[in-house]
């Protein structure tokens, strides 16, 4: 049969032709912008559009942001240097406002000669936090300088006697011993709770007297900084990072009794939570300027940075609750099925079990509540506290720099960004390191 | 030879409340409640001693004196001789007003800019990306702020719409003045209106909008009638007969009718010396508030947006394709009922992050609820406890109400699942 095809054809190619390039159409940079910008006349006309936004946008913005107003020192003078360069009127954007005043949107009125304190309590927040973000990279050891930092933090930004911040880990150090002693004795909740009793005894009653005691023995200490001269970005960063800090372990407990079997366990949780989450931010800080002296002994009258640290904290913790409750629910019933059948109790089943994976599951609600939370710091300037918003306000007070508006936002809004935009980035790259290729 | 015992008899030891599972949970309820109870009544005696302290003594009354300060943007009668509870009841209307143009603006750019953010398209794909990460990572307030001060910077002052040539003109045929102090736009007036109805002596309700509401409805009414008439004929006949027609001119011709009975006509707003008087007149503070307040959660619905679409496997297109429907049919059939499903959850969220955020409007003077009730009220009466804790409640309750609202439509657009 073959024969009789071979014999009625007069060529047959053996040999394959070499590969032909593809058309210039379809490759580099004129098949990318074909297929990718130009692909139908719809996207030809999106592209051009976009095109002359950027166009319009950059031609705005570019001469107006490199203005070289870098040294005057009001508004007035930047509008001089406008005149002079022929621009006239608002010309231009006027830098000096940035260069004369980013001390105070970082720090708000903290004593200049003191800035190495919040500066070196930042640098030391990056190596406590460490051992949590890039554990595998750190030695162990370090999770004890983690635990030691918010005592350490408080006292440099606070300053005062360090009798205090040890007094204050002395009940941590209560709790830990009573736990080791009584939880041979007692079963390990009430051991705990012993503990926990004897160490609120200590802090609201004896911790005082003892730092001031051993003060008046031992005299160690730097100079103490008031809260209200608190301002910018390190009270936006130390309410944050508080609320962050604590919401997390607030947040499981949370989630852990909404998912309770004990019925009033379960209720009190789910009131707080939705509670928490059906009024605004702004109506906790009200509560935190006017309330929270009501609600306390009279004659208690504390710090109103400790106040406002409260609520917000109370409000990222409804709301990691919510979070971790997604994770725990995400996880499938083999695994607490499995925990059980391998004998563990419920404390150790969710240490080993259940709380890695399902806050592994959770990472992504979690760094979006703490973003969110650390954005939602800036709502203390309307209890008229000086955050970056707050003190931007009071920039413009200034007769010399009246009329400021987009040079102090674009800053302010710059460090936001950054801040958030490395958290989210941060959470991406977790994600993908856990990442074990099955949920 | 082993001889059973019985169990020992079950007698109830008092340690067993601690050590027996059975009796354990017991045993840490009542710890919890007598705990929560003891803080709660802690927390009431304290404030009862301190409200004594202080010589105050908790009421409602009040509410019911004369607020004495005015409200520039209102949507029902208010004076300031009028009560704090009137007031209050302006700043909750407003509050929802804000809400709902914010949740509508919001919804439309953030569905627009997710599927944007989708498009094959680089150069716009990024473009969208980049307001996307620029929206989400700077705090709401800043927005509010800025677009605040964008709008009373950028924009011309009534003046300049005076004189033999003008700085500025109205825009859309004379009918709507942007100005920096706000835009006024056509206002509808009845010449041959109903009048209003009054409640309780307190509310004016007007009838003519009543009259509109419940002819819209009844036409509403019949368009569903005639749309499962024809849903029946298919079924019974597999041919759908053309109603489309019918059906707007249901809808369109009774309020037609109704509004040349009623006498509408739209009133414009007229410059009159330095200001602009007739029409409806929107604050700056409002437009700041909304225009900040959607385009900042409009970020965050483009992002559920997006997962919502990239959810769906794309083989559900490619069945959907093969099946012979157009890419638009597959968008409105296949591919959005099940995005749905997994965008709607979130969207709640969303719709109730920016009521609650709406508090932030006091940033730019706009009267809500925190303006009216937490903020002036508050000051002028020295009531922290009662308006504060009214305030939180009233935010709870508008919370809740979203949210069965739209959990409502949430159980009807879920696909029942095996």
């Amino acid at each position: 049969m073959s024969d009789t095809h071979a014999e009625s054809v007069l060529f047959v190619r053996d040999t394959m032709l070499p590969e032909k390039e593809p058309p210039s159409s379809t490759v580099g940079i004129m098949g990318w912008s074909r297929s990718n910008l130009f692909s139908t006349w719809v996207n030809s006309a999106l592209t051009i559009l976009s095109l002359l936004f950027i166009a319009m946008l950059l031609y705005r913005m570019v001469p107006w942001l490199l203005s070289p107003t870098w040294s005057a020192a009001s508004l007035t003078e930047c509008r001089e240097m406008f005149a002079a360069t022929g621009e006239g009127g608002h010309g231009g954007a006027c830098w000096g406002v940035i260069r004369e005043r980013w001390q105070q949107l970082m720090f708000g009125f903290y004593p200049s000669d003191l800035y190495w304190r919040p500066v070196l309590a930042l640098v030391l927040l990056f190596v406590a936090l460490g051992p949590i973000l890039f554990a595998a990279y750190v030695p162990v050891k370090m999770i004890w300088f983690s635990m030691l930092y918010p005592f350490l933090a408080v006292w440099l930004l606070w300053g005062g006697s360090i009798w205090m911040p040890i007094a204050a880990i002395l009940g941590f150090v209560i709790v830990a011993v009573a736990f080791r002693v009584l939880s041979s004795l007692i079963i390990p909740a009430l051991a705990l709770l012993t503990g926990v009793v004897l160490a609120v005894l200590w802090w609201t009653v004896l911790a005082a007297p003892f730092a001031g005691g051993v003060h008046s023995i031992i005299p160690l200490g730097i100079e103490a900084v008031q809260s209200r001269e608190f301002g910018g970005f390190m009270l936006s960063i130390t309410i944050g990072v508080t609320a962050i800090m604590c919401s997390l372990p607030i947040g499981i407990v949370l989630a852990l009794g909404r998912r309770s079997d004990l019925l009033l366990v379960k209720a009190i949780c789910v009131g707080f939570i939705e509670f928490i989450r059906g009024v605004p931010l702004i109506t906790l800080l009200f509560v935190a300027s006017t309330l929270l002296n009501i609600f306390l002994p009279p004659g208690t009258n504390f710090d109103i940075i400790l106040r406002v640290m409260i609520m917000v904290t109370l409000f990222a913790s409804a709301y990691m609750a919510e979070v971790i409750r997604g994770g725990l629910a995400a996880l499938p019933t083999g695994q607490y099925e499995g925990a059980d059948s391998l004998g563990l109790d419920y404390w150790q089943a969710q240490r080993l079990i259940i709380m890695p994976q399902a806050l592994k599951i959770s990472i992504p609600g979690i760094v979006s509540t703490f973003i969110g939370v650390f954005k939602d710091t800036t709502l203390v300037s309307i209890i008229s506290m000086f955050d970056p918003l707050g003190l931007a306000n009071a920039i413009r007070a200034d007769t010399a720099w009246n009329g400021v508006y987009w040079e102090l936002f674009i800053f302010i809004g710059a460090v936001f960004f950054i801040f958030c935009f490395s958290m989210s980035r941060y959470s991406m790259y977790l994600e993908r390191k856990l990442q074990t290729g099955h949920r | 030879m082993s001889t059973l015992t019985d169990p020992p008899a079950a007698s109830f030891k008092l340690s067993m409340l601690v050590y027996d599972t059975r009796y354990r949970a017991i045993t840490f309820q009542i710890i919890a409640l007598v705990a929560f109870l003891l803080f709660f009544g802690w927390l009431a005696l304290n404030t009862a001693q301190n409200l004594a302290d202080l010589g105050k003594e908790p009421s409602f009354g009040f509410l019911f004196e004369p607020a004495g300060y005015d409200i520039n943007q209102r949507l029902i009668e208010y004076n300031s001789q009028s009560s704090h509870l009137r007031a209050a009841f302006v700043g909750i209307l407003n509050t929802l007003l804000v809400a709902f143009m914010g949740c509508v603006a919001a919804t439309v750019v953030g569905v627009l800019i997710g599927v944007l953010r989708l498009s094959n398209n680089w150069l716009v794909a990024r473009l969208m990306t980049i307001y996307v990460e620029l929206f989400r990572n700077v705090p709401v307030l800043m927005w509010i702020v800025l677009s605040m001060a964008i709008l009373i910077e950028s924009l011309p002052a009534p003046r300049d719409f005076r004189g033999e040539d003008p700085a500025a003109t109205m825009s859309f045929f004379d009918s709507v003045a942007v100005t920096n102090r706000g835009v006024y736009i056509p206002e509808p007036l009845f010449s041959r209106g109903l009048g209003d109805f009054p409640i309780g002596g307190a509310f004016n309700i007007s009838l003519d909008l009543i009259a509109i509401l419940i002819v819209l409805g009844g036409s509403l009414f019949v368009r569903n009638r005639i749309a499962q008439r024809a849903e029946a004929q298919q079924n019974a006949t597999g041919i759908r007969p053309r109603t489309w027609h019918i059906q707007l001119g249901v809808i369109l011709l009774p309020l037609i009718v109704l509004l040349a009975v009623l006498g509408f006509h739209l009133g414009y707003p007229v410059l009159k010396g330095f200001n602009f008087g007739g029409g409806t007149y929107l604050r700056n503070s409002l437009i700041a508030l909304w225009l900040a307040l959607s385009l900042y959660t409009a970020a965050f619905i483009a992002e559920i947006v997006r997962a919502g679409i990239l959810a769906i496997s794309k083989g559900q297109t490619e069945a959907a394709a093969a099946l012979g429907l157009r890419p638009r049919r597959i968008m409105s059939l296949v591919i959005l009922p099940q995005a749905l499903r997994v965008i709607i959850p979130p969207l709640i969220s969303q719709y109730l992050n920016l009521t609650k955020n709406s508090s932030l409007a006091i940033a730019v003077g706009y009267m809500d609820i925190t303006g009216t009730l937490m903020g002036i009220t508050l000051n002028q009466t020295g009531r922290e406890l009662e308006t504060v804790l009214l305030g939180m409640l009233i935010y709870l309750a508008i919370s809740l109400l979203i949210s069965a609202v739209m959990n409502w439509y949430n159980s009807r657009v879920k696909l029942v699942e095996r």
